[in-house]
C-alpha cells in the first residue's frame, strides 16, 4: 500500500478521530498528539488494515482504547489535581471570553459526564453513527448503547434547562 | 420546513429515550438551527447548534509516515551479518594451512636448512662490518698531519 492509498483511506475519518479523542482528552495538543498516534498505528499495520472489514470503526475503538489508556496513566501520576495543566491556553482564553455563551455551556456539561456517555454522545450526535455500529466499536451490545446515550441527553438537557433558567430569573 | 412544535416535542421525547433514528436527529438538528424556536424549547437550542458546530472541527496536524528506514536498518544489519560471515570463512581457510610438517626427520633436515641459511646470510653481514678497519687506518694515517705541524713549529721558531 502506498502512501497516496493510505491516505486515501484515512482522510475521511481522520477528524473523528480527532475530535474522539479531544472529546475524551479535552486538550487539544493531547488530542493532536493522540491522533497522530492512532494513525501512525494504523500506518506501521497497514498490511493488516487491508483485512479489516471497517478500518474507521476499528480506527475508533482504537482512539478510544488509546484515550482510556491515556486517561487511567494520568490518573495513576495524579496529575489530576493539575487539572489546569492539559487545557491548552488558547481555549480557556475563548472559553474565558465566552463564558456566558450557552454554546460553550454545553461543551462543559459534556465534559462533566462519565467517560463512556462522552464517547457515546460524541459518536452519535456529532459524528451519526449508527447505533449497531457504534455498538460494535464499544464493545457493547446495543441496548446498553441506548440507555447511556439517553443518560447522557437527559443529563445535558436537565444542566442547560436549570442555566437557561438562571438565565432568566 | 413545516414541523410544528407538536411533532419536535414528540421528537425531543424520544430522542431523550435514544429511541430516534438519524433522521430524526437530522430533523431536530435543522429545526434547532432555525434563528428562532418556540421558546419553551428554546434550552436546546444550544445542545444542537454544539453538535452542529462541533462537526466542523478539524484535524490539521501533519502526521509523519515513514517505513523505509526500518526496512533499510533490515538490510543494513543482513549484509553486516554476510561481512562478518565473509571475514570469518576467510580468515579460518588462511589459518589452517601453516605449512607444518608431519614428518619429524624431514622438519629437522628443514630446521637445519633455514638456520645455515641464517648463519651464512649473518655473516654475510659481518664481512661488511670488515670495511670498518679501514676507516680506522685513514684515522692512524691523519696523525702524520701532526709530525708535519711540530716540524712547521720548529722552523717558525728559529725564524723568530
Amino acid at each position: 500500500m502506498t502512501q497516496k492509498e493510505f491516505l486515501n483511506i484515512v482522510m475521511p475519518f481522520k477528524d473523528k478521530v480527532f475530535r474522539l479523542a479531544k472529546r475524551l482528552l479535552i486538550s487539544t495538543e493531547e488530542a493532536e498528539d493522540a491522533t497522530q498516534e492512532v494513525l501512525l498505528k494504523l500506518w506501521n499495520n497497514k498490511e493488516k488494515m487491508e483485512g479489516y472489514k471497517n478500518v474507521e470503526a476499528f480506527s475508533m475503538t482504537m482512539t478510544k482504547n488509546f484515550c482510556f489508556d491515556k486517561l487511567k496513566s494520568k490518573q495513576a501520576q495524579n496529575l489530576k489535581i493539575v487539572h489546569n495543566n492539559y487545557e491548552d491556553a488558547n481555549t480557556s482564553l475563548q472559553k474565558q471570553v465566552e463564558v456566558n455563551d450557552s454554546v460553550n455551556w454545553v461543551a462543559r456539561i459534556i465534559e462533566g459526564l462519565p467517560e463512556q456517555q462522552r464517547v457515546i454522545i460524541q459518536l452519535r450526535d456529532v459524528e451519526e453513527y449508527d447505533l449497531d455500529e457504534i455498538a460494535d466499536m464499544l464493545n457493547m451490545n446495543n441496548t446498553a448503547v441506548r440507555v447511556n446515550l439517553s443518560r447522557a441527553r437527559k443529563a445535558i438537557r436537565e444542566k442547560l434547562t436549570n442555566t437557561h433558567n438562571y438565565g432568566i430569573k | 420546513m413545516v414541523l410544528n412544535n407538536d411533532i419536535i416535542e414528540k421528537l425531543l421525547e424520544k430522542y431523550e429515550n435514544g429511541e430516534t433514528s438519524l433522521k430524526e436527529e437530522q430533523q431536530l438538528k435543522n429545526y434547532f438551527s432555525q434563528e428562532t424556536v418556540a421558546p419553551h424549547l428554546e434550552m436546546y437550542k444550544p445542545m444542537f447548534d454544539y453538535f452542529l458546530g462541533n462537526q466542523q472541527e478539524q484535524f490539521t496536524k501533519d502526521v509523519p509516515l515513514k517505513t523505509k528506514k526500518v526496512i533499510n536498518y533490515k538490510w543494513i544489519s543482513a549484509a553486516a551479518v554476510a561481512v562478518l560471515m565473509l571475514g570469518f570463512y576467510l580468515k579460518s581457510n588462511t589459518n589452517n594451512d601453516l605449512g607444518t610438517y608431519q614428518d619429524p626427520e624431514i622438519a629437522y633436515n628443514e630446521v637445519t636448512k633455514s638456520l645455515e641459511m641464517i648463519s651464512k646470510t649473518f655473516n654475510k653481514g659481518t664481512s661488511t662490518v670488515g670495511y670498518l678497519e679501514e676507516y680506522d687506518k685513514g684515522a692512524s694515517t691523519l696523525g702524520y698531519l701532526n709530525e708535519v705541524e711540530n716540524a712547521t713549529n720548529i722552523i717558525f721558531k728559529t725564524n723568530q
